[in-house]
Order: structure tokens, then sequence, then C-alpha cells
């Protein structure tokens, strides 16, 4: 009989190799993820590659369709849209990740731990996140918004918790199964410490779900902020992020389509490689793949 | 079931409580009172202001007299509105934003189970990729986007549909409607593609097939029952979605719904108002998620046995 | 075919089917409306109240001219007083007694005669202190009308309001006001119905039913019909107004338009006769396009920027003046407000009722750089961060940061943005817990003196902290007390020039008005308050619904 160690590697590897191999085959994911890297690369380096200043005004020209020298044209004060855009890119995407990774930290401990020592902890842990489920966040998210001002911190942690519900959910839910699982039971007869549980057997085997939870995630963090800004309650200017330009694009939209177009079309380019991504991840890792 | 349903209804009611205290307590941190105006107003009209609607009195204390009226069922007048009180703000508007939900949840689920269907049953292939890629569209798209987007094409340029208003022309419900219904129209597609491959690939499928039966009562009659039992579940927190929606929708189209109130109300520091849509939303969301809940468990056979056997 | 096919097929041709059948079908309001003359009225703001003496908007205001009238109305273009309920008045030779007389025809909607008596009940409960008129200074002309309002006295029969026959009304004022007859015109000066309000509570209690629909009782040329809560409110002439002949609408609907670019559809859509406002972006387009659908005109009012004085770096006057100088107002109504607003060099607008004050200097970039360092901030060292306040709003940030930018280039000092909404941005304000802030000030009466009064030592409405003796003794002594107008005047411009030597507050443009409003509609000249007279308008149908 193999060893502990020997076992769960080799269960480890192969599903991960098998993964691999599947997202290969899947062509929509992979171009999802190559657009994903694309703008992220774009997003680090964009305070040195812009043309202009996101800021810089020229009243006079007003807002001009794209040209030679504004390849997306200008916005009502002038401004360069492709500027924007990047610099858009950069705090949508930011605030994407960010505040998925605050609800992915907090979702994530919480759901381990009340999976894993089960019982009554583990009900009323739960019973928390049902009632908090219950709770019309998007109300909160918008009083807390508008009573105590906007800045970003506080916008990370409120759309962070408006997420983390479900992640905790899902990981607990993975958490409870694995743990009754007869590897998870081996390992405990053994006298593995849990922590050396949770951190070879448990977490490499939630780690599938909470990757494919995560990557979409992604995008309904960046339309919830989208969202807000375009009730004015989200990024405030002169910054920008992609949802911020859309609603300003949307008030002119008859008179000068590209300030709607382009920054809408990177939005949507952006969420379809996340969602695209996502599915791809979650078809590669879930073994009961769709084959017949 | 019936204690399932009992026991879930009084888990809603420390919910409630910590929902009204919350927002209760976070309306009244704040700078901001309903009565601020451009024109400087008066010491002696302020301190009259604020007498008749109880802002003189220490917080605890209104905190008190606002549960007190709200065992009455009394929602308190609207400060922003003078004249109405908030049940009344409630009852006009709401039928409005239930009936945008209403037509949103109805384009949702046919769009959405009809391509979910129909990508599952060719899985993988042109059949599958190109609803899935246009259900997907209402996902990627916000709504403040998809909603503009339709009425300069479907409004503007081709003159088809009404832009705005709600029961005053005749068609002016469909792109609101279509605008809230497509996000939720593509998350029902996944999931109902999703349980529909879950349910085909399951031998009692095989069975019915190897029996001889049309494919179309195979889909409809064992397929469909065991795959959209993700898509009820999913109801529950569509309907949330949905409310939150109608805030954007609502105000793009001119919508007279609870949403827009509400958003408005919170710019207006309109506590009264605030605090009854709140109240009212989160009982209206539980009430929701109880009943997909139910829904749920009654349509998928293991859970049912679950509740009739155990507990 | 497989059924599996047909069906989705089936499903796709119904609806597309419904969707074509719903479209294009059905006239438009405006076509309906020019036929059967009921003009569609795009308003802004769903209204608050009904009640004229808790109300404080505009769009209030337009339903309140619909459904009540005051002592005396203004002329639709020039804004001089003419008769409403009074059919004739006399002034005393010192200007201080008003006698009105009030005309025997004049009628509530429920058919009950309106007296001198209706007059002074109302404006009795209009300063009642529980109510909480926030215009409640519109009657402070009036002899201890402010000592009854802050509830120093409780004997109303000591204010200057007499009732000397049933259609008697005897006026008292503090002094001479010359505008003391455009102040009655204001709503909080209007009559309201006694019976009514006392069947359904109070006369100070706030927000009684007695405003609804089916209770409501007005004297104006219309009366209320219907009110679907921010749908519309309707509006049906009135069979007992005392100049219904004069009357050519029958019914008035007023749409709660508060998303601009939404309205500016329904215009187009014909959907309404008239808007609130035109989008900014728009007017270029109608200038060229259409041009007698965009109405714009001079509105007395002024957008400006407060100061607070209060503040360190800021109580230089160098350092204000220094700002001030380095706007350049004709680029910013040019090119970012764009709707035909003045550039504004003096505070009153220009030529309100004859009166133009010392024009402040323009657009002077080197001289402000050198009072900049004369203050001690050469080339924009060491100036202390700065913020702009302003409540949120797209034009007032586009303004914000086209002038956040001007003052970095020309300045080279660093100027931050902070929006809030209306609310807390007024607390904010009114608090002085704030730099710069964005506001605006539209007169309520055309006279120099609605301007001008602001700058009163901490007064309500100044909030920036500055004072000046000579000025308040010039506005607050001299003017009122002057024999003549020309006297008049010549006080308010010394104190005017003090205001813009001293720069407390910067001045950006003078207001207009801009609305759409389709050709058919006829009798709305256009004036400064931007106050429509609907009894006079009227629809003439030869044009064409809609818009393409």
């Amino acid at each position: 009989m193999t060893s502990a160690k020997e076992f769960d590697d080799e269960q480890g590897v192969s599903l991960w190799q098998d993964a691999w191999v599947r997202l290969q085959h899947n062509r929509l994911a992979l171009l999802g993820m190559g657009v994903l890297i694309f703008m992220i690369v774009i997003a680090l380096i964009t305070p040195w590659i812009v043309p202009y200043s996101y800021e810089e005004q020229d009243l006079m020209l007003g807002a001009a369709p794209p040209s030679m020298a504004h390849w997306l044209g200008t916005d009502v004060l002038g401004r360069d849209m492709l500027t924007r855009v990047m610099y858009g890119g950069r705090v949508s995407l930011m605030v994407g990740f960010i505040a998925t990774g605050v609800a992915l930290l907090i979702g994530v401990v919480y759901g381990a731990v009340a999976g894993y020592v089960g019982g009554r902890v583990d009900a009323a842990m739960m019973r928390l996140v049902d009632i908090l489920y219950a709770l019309p966040f998007m109300i909160f998210i918008i009083l807390l918004m508008v009573l105590f001002g906007r800045n970003m911190l506080l916008l990370f942690l409120a759309i962070g918790a408006v997420e983390w519900l479900t992640m905790a959910r899902i990981v607990r839910g993975q958490v409870l199964s694995l743990r009754q699982q007869e590897f998870v039971e081996a390992a405990i007869s053994i006298g593995l410490s849990p922590w050396t549980i949770i951190r070879r057997h448990i977490i490499p085997n939630t780690l599938g779900p909470v990757i494919v939870y995560t990557t979409l995630t992604i995008p309904s963090v960046m339309l919830l902020e989208a969202f807000l800004s375009f009730l004015g309650l989200g990024i405030q200017p002169p910054q920008s992020s992609w949802g911020l330009l859309i609603s300003y694009g949307v008030e002119t939209m008859e008179e000068y389509p590209w300030l709607l177009i382009y920054p809408g079309l990177t939005l949507s380019i952006a969420l379809f490689a996340l969602n695209f991504l996502g599915d791809g991840l979650r078809d590669a890792l879930d073994p009961k793949a769709s084959k017949d | 079931m019936l204690r399932f349903i009992l026991s879930r209804l009084l888990q809603a009611v420390p919910v409630l409580l910590v929902v009204i205290t919350v927002t209760f307590f976070l309306i009244h941190s704040v700078p901001g009172g309903p009565f601020s105006a451009d024109r400087a107003v008066a010491p002696a009209v302020m301190k009259a202001l604020n007498a008749q609607y109880k802002l003189d009195l220490p917080v605890w204390q209104q905190y008190t007299s606002y549960v007190g009226d709200l065992l009455t069922g009394d929602l308190g007048p609207s400060f922003k509105y003078p004249g109405r009180s908030v049940n009344e703000m409630i009852y006009a508007g709401l039928p409005n934003t239930v009936e945008l939900g209403f037509y949103a949840m109805l384009v949702a689920v046919c769009i959405g189970v009809v391509a979910g269907v129909i990508a599952a049953l060719k899985p993988n292939t042109k059949q599958d990729y190109i609803p899935m890629s246009l259900a997907m569209i209402g996902i990627c798209m916000p709504s403040f986007l998809l909603g503009p987007l339709l009425v300069l094409v479907c409004g503007i340029w081709m003159d088809w549909l009404p832009v705005s208003g709600w029961g005053d022309i005749p068609g002016d419900k469909i792109l609101p409607a279509l605008t809230l219904g497509s996000a939720y129209a593509a998350y029902i597609a996944r999931l109902s593609r999703g349980g529909m491959l879950e349910v085909m690939s399951q031998d009692y499928i095989r069975t019915a097939r190897a029996k001889g039966l049309s494919e179309w009562v195979v889909v409809l009659k064992h397929g469909l029952r065991g795959g959209l039992i993700p898509v009820t579940a999913f109801l529950g927190p569509a309907f949330a979605g949905l409310l939150s929606g109608s805030f954007v929708v609502e105000t793009i189209f001119q919508i007279p719904g609870l949403g827009r109130f509400y958003v408005q109300a919170a710019f207006n520091r309109d506590y009264t108002m605030i605090m009854g849509t709140t109240i009212f939303f989160s009982t209206a969301i539980i009430f929701f998620n109880l009943f997909s809940d139910v829904l749920a468990t009654w349509l998928d056979p293991k859970l049912r046995q679950q509740f009739q056997g155990g507990k | 075919m497989k059924i599996t096919k047909i069906v989705p097929r089936l499903i796709w041709s119904a609806l597309i089917v419904s969707i074509l059948g719903a479209c294009g079908g059905g006239e438009n309001n405006v076509t309906i409306g020019n036929r059967e003359s009921v003009l569609h009225w795009g308003n802004g703001d769903e209204p608050q109240e009904l009640d004229p003496h808790i109300i404080t908007g505009v769009p209030e205001h337009h339903l309140m001219i619909a459904l009540l009238e005051g002592l005396v109305l203004k002329d639709p273009t020039t804004l001089e007083p003419i008769p409403g309920v009074a059919e004739s008045w006399t002034i005393s030779e010192d200007g201080t007694v008003y006698t009105f007389k009030i005309r025997d025809n004049a009628k509530w909607s429920n058919g009950d005669p309106l007296t001198a008596e209706d007059f002074r009940w109302s404006w009795e409960r209009s300063l009642l202190p529980a109510l909480g008129n926030q215009y409640s200074y519109m009657a402070f002309p009036i002899k201890n009308a402010q000592a009854f309002s802050t509830g120093e006295l409780t004997d109303f029969s000591q204010v200057g309001v007499k009732v000397l026959d049933k259609l008697t009304l005897e006026v008292t004022l503090n002094n001479p006001t010359p505008y003391f007859l455009q102040l009655l015109d204001h709503y909080s000066m209007f009559p309201v119905h006694r019976a009514t309000i006392e069947k359904h509570g109070e006369p100070g209690e706030r927000g009684t039913r007695w405003t609804r629909v089916g209770s409501f009782v007005g004297n104006g040329p219309f009366i209320l019909k219907q009110w679907d809560l921010n749908k519309v409110l309707i509006v049906e002439k009135s069979p007992t107004y005392w100049d219904r002949d004069t009357v050519k609408l029958n019914g008035i609907h007023f749409h709660p338009t508060q998303n601009i670019t939404t309205e500016e559809r329904m215009f187009r859509a014909g959907q309404l006769h008239y808007t609130n406002v035109v989008p900014p972006e728009k007017i270029l387009n109608y200038r060229e396009n259409n041009p007698e659908s965009l109405h714009v005109s001079p509105y007395l009012g002024t957008y400006f920027y407060r100061i607070n004085t209060r503040v360190k770096h800021l109580s230089d006057a160098r350092v204000r003046k220094a700002l001030a100088l380095s706007i350049d107002r004709k680029s910013l109504v040019k090119n970012v407000t764009k709707a035909g607003e003045i550039p504004a060099y003096t505070f009153t607008p220009p030529n309100t009722l004859g009166y133009t004050a010392n024009l402040s200097e323009s657009f002077n970039p080197e001289k402000a750089r050198a009072l900049l360092a004369e203050a001690g901030y050469p080339g924009g060292q060491g100036f202390p961060a700065t913020e702009i306040l302003y409540n949120t709003h797209e034009g007032h940030r586009k303004l914000a940061v086209a002038i956040q930018q001007m003052w970095k280039k020309e300045l080279n000092v660093e100027i931050t943005l902070l929006n809030q909404d209306w609310k807390v941005y007024l607390d904010t304000e009114t608090s002085g817990n704030y730099e710069i802030s964005r506001a605006g000030w539209i007169g309520d009466y055309v006279d120099p003196n609605t301007f001008l009064d602001l700058w009163l030592k901490d007064g309500g409405n100044n909030r920036t902290g500055w004072s000046n003796e000579e000025y308040e003794r010039l506005v607050f002594q001299e003017a009122p007390q002057a024999k003549t107008q020309e006297a008049r005047y010549e006080a308010f411009r010394k104190a005017e020039q003090i205001l813009l030597d001293e720069m407390p507050i910067i001045l950006v443009y003078t207001y207009v008005s801009k609305h759409l409003v389709h050709p058919s509609v006829k009798g709305l000249p256009g004036n400064l308050m931007d106050y429509p007279s609907y009894k006079n308008m009227y629809l003439s149908d030869e044009s064409q619904s809609g818009l393409q």
C-alpha cells in the first residue's frame, strides 16, 4: 500500500494535469485566458505607455471622433479616450481583483473552518451566513456609499462583504464532503494533525471549485462596481472606471457614440473573457464533465 | 415540510430585527438631515420641523417609537413628500416593480430555459456554443449598457418600441423587461444547460430512450423535471437580484417603481422611506427564498425524502 | 423537422410578432394634446406636496400657479405686477400701506366666494412657526410678520394685515418696499381654503390630507384631477375661476422627468410639449437643425463659487482675486456649458429691473499670478491643498473639472474635487467645512435686493464668513430708506462694488433658462424668472406631431 503522502500526491497531480489537458480543448476558454492576460498586462504598464494624461483637457476640441491624434477620440472636455479607457481598466480590474480577493479570503477561511469542525459550530456559522444572505445587500451598499461618502476602501470592503457568503458556502460544502471521504479518515487515523490534513488534503481538493468561483466572481464584482458608478456612488471623477465611462457615454450616445462604444466594448470583452475562462475551468476541473 | 416552513419563518424574525436596527442607526449616524435646504432655514422653522418628525428626541427613543409603529404596520410619513405616508408610496410603486420583475423573469425563463436545453442536447457543438454565447451577452453587458443600446437601436433608430413610460403606450414594457431579464436569462441558460446535461447522462434517461419513447417525451417528461431543479433553487437569489437590477432599469426607463423610489430616498435622506423600503425588500427576499427552497425541495425527490423521512 | 427544433422556433416567432405588433401603433401625446387642448409638461422632479405653505421647489411652483392664485399676478413678458385676485390696489404716500380691492367674482373651486379674510387667515397660517414654512421670509416686509413667525409674537392682530371689509385688505409694511407686489405672487402668499384645511387637521399641521385629489380646493385657473405618484399629475380647467374665459387649455399633464436624457427623448417622440431642461450636448444639434424648438432666455440667477474666508490662505483677498482672475469664463460658457450662458462679472444679473452693477475684472492670468505671488505663493509654491465642493450633478462636475484645470494651468496650484449629495453638500457648506463650494442663487423676485441681502454677516445664506460693515449699512439701511429709485440703486451699486472688490465669491456665469418647446405651444414668451402663465397659454394644432 502506498504511503499517505505518495497517495495524495498522485491523486493531486493527475487531477491537475487532466484538467489542464481538458482546458486546452476548450478554445473559448483559452481565448478568454489570453484576452485576460493581455488586459492585465496593459493595465499594469498603463502609466508608462499612455499618450496623454487622463485629466489633460482640451476645451476647444471638445468631443472629437477617433483620429490619428486620438485613436479612440476624445470626451466632452477634450480628454483622450484611449488614455481614459486604459486607466479605467486599471481601476475596474483592480476593484475586481481586490474585492474578490477580500471575499475569497474571508469566505475560504470561514467556510473551511465551518466545514472541517462540523457539528454545532458549523450549524451556527452557516446560520449566520443564511441570515446575511437574506439581507438585501444592494440596498445596504447604496446606503453605505450614499451616507459615508465614496472612497475606494469602503467600496472594496462593501463589495467584498457581499460576495464572501457564497464562497463560504461552496468551500464549506466541499470541505464537508471531503472530510467524510475515506482518505481523510485514513489520514486522521494515522494521526496527522488537523492542520496538516487541511493543508495537504482538503485545500488542494477544494481549490478547484474555489478557482472556478473566484474567476466567476471577478466579473460580477466588476459589474457591481460599474453599477454603483452608474448611480454615482462608485469611483469618483476625475478618476474613471469602465463603469463610470459607460455612464457618461450613455448620456451622449447619440451625438458621440464612441464615448459609449469603446468603454462598453472593453468592459464586455473583459467580462466575456472571465466568464468563458471560468466556465472552461469548471468544465475542466469537474470530473463529471459532459461527454455524451 | 410544515415544520420546515415554520422554522424558517421563525428564523426570519431576528433577521428582520437586525435589518431594521442596523439600517436605522446607519441612517441616523450621518450628516445631511432631511430638512437641509438651499435657502437657509430659520431656527424657529427648523425647530418646528424637527419636532413634528420627532427628530429632536434622542436617537434610541426615535428607534423605539419607530419599532412601535412598525408593529402596527405603520411605516410613518415620508420626510420628502410630507403629505404621503411610506405605506402609500410603497403601495404606489410596488405593483410596477412587481410587474417589471414578473415580465423580466418571464423573459429570463423563456429565453434561458430554451437556450439551455437546446445547448444541452448537443454539447460542445455549434448548437451549444451559439445559444450560450448569446445568453452570455446578458451576463457580460451591464443593464445600464444594454438598456440604452436597446433604446438606441429599437427605440430611436428603428422606432419599433417606445423608450420610456410604463403602461402609457402599448409595448413600452418590452424594453425594460428585456433589459432586466437578459442577465438572468444567461444564468438560467447556464443552469438549465448544466442541469440538463447532468440529467441526460443518467441511467433512467437511457432507459427511457431504450424503451423507444420519442426524444421530445424524453426531454420534456423525464429530463426537464430533474434538469430544472438548479433553476428553481436559483429563483430565490434571482428575485433579490431582480430587485436590485430594477434600480437601474427603472431609472433608465423612468418607471415609477419601488426600486427608483428607494434610490431617490437614499439620496434625499428620506429616513422613513429608506427604512420602509429596506424592511419591505428584506421581507420580500426572505419569503421568496423560502418559496424557492420549498419549490426546489418539492421537485427534487432526494431532498423531499430527506424531509419526509428524517427530522 | 424534429420537435425540439420546431418549438423554439415557434416561441421566437411568437415573440417577434408580439414585439412588432406592439410597435408603432398609437398616437403620441402631442398629437392628442393638440387636438384636445391638453398640454404635456415635463416638470423635472416629482412634486413633494401641494400645500403652498410647505413646498419649496420649482416643480411645485408650477403646480401652485396652476391650482392657486394670489392677490397679484405677473405679466408673462415684463413681469410687472398685474391684477390677480385683487382687481386693484392703492399705495399710500409714504409707500408703507397697501390697500387691495378683491374682485367680487373670485371663487374657490367649490363655489365659495373669495374674501379678504381668506387672505388674512392664509397669511397667518403661512407664518405659523409650527408649520415650518421655509419661505415665510417672503412676508417679512409686513409689519411684525417676522416676530410672529418666530413665535415672539403670538397675537396675529398685531401683524400689519387688516380686513377692512369683506373684499378689502389693508397691508402695512415696515419700510417702503418697491418689490412688495412681486412678493405677493409667491406661493407662500397664496390663499388656502380654511374649511378644507380645518376639516383635515390643525392649520399648523404639516402633510395632512387636505391636498389629496378629491379634497383639494383652490382658486386658480385649473383644478386637481389626478395624481399617480411618479407618473403623472393631471389638472383640468376650472369651471369657477373668475377669468375662465381667458383660459384656453382644457388640462395640463405634469410629467415628472428627472432623467434629462430620457426627457429629451420623450420630447422627440412627441410625448411632451415642453421640457424642463435641455441636455447640454444636444443644444448644438437643436440650434442647427431645430431652432424653433429651442427656447433660451436670460434667467435671474448667478452661478458662483463660495470661498470660505475663514480658511487661512483664503482669508487674503489677493488670493481670492487671483483665483477669480485666472478663470476664462468665456471659454467655460462656450465649451463646457454651451447653452448660451452669460459670463458673470457682477453678482446681480445685469439689467435686473434696470439695475446693473459696475463690472469686475475679466480673465487676466498675469495679474492673477502677480497677486498670488504678492500673497506669498509665487508660482503656486506653498499653496495649501484646496478642495472644490459641489453637489453631485453632471453640469457642476464638468465645470469643476474645467476650473480645476484652469487653476492648475494658470496658477500652478493643486486643487482637488469633492462631490456630495445635495443634502450632505448643504450641510457641509452650512457648517463651514469647505474651502471652495459651488453655489447658485436664483432671485425670488426681480430686484437687486434679493441678491444683495445674502451677504448679511452670518446670515443663513451667507456661509462664507465674510462680512463688511459698510456693505451692510448700504444694503440694509441706506437702500431701504432711499427716497428715489436712483438713490436706491446707487446705494446698491456701491455695496456691490465692495463685494466685488473683496471677492468672497467667484462669479462664473449668469443663468439662462433652456427648454425644448413644441412649436404648437403659444403664449409662452419666456421671461427673466422663467415663469409660465398657464392661463395665457394655448395650443395651435397646425403643426405635425413628433419631430424626426
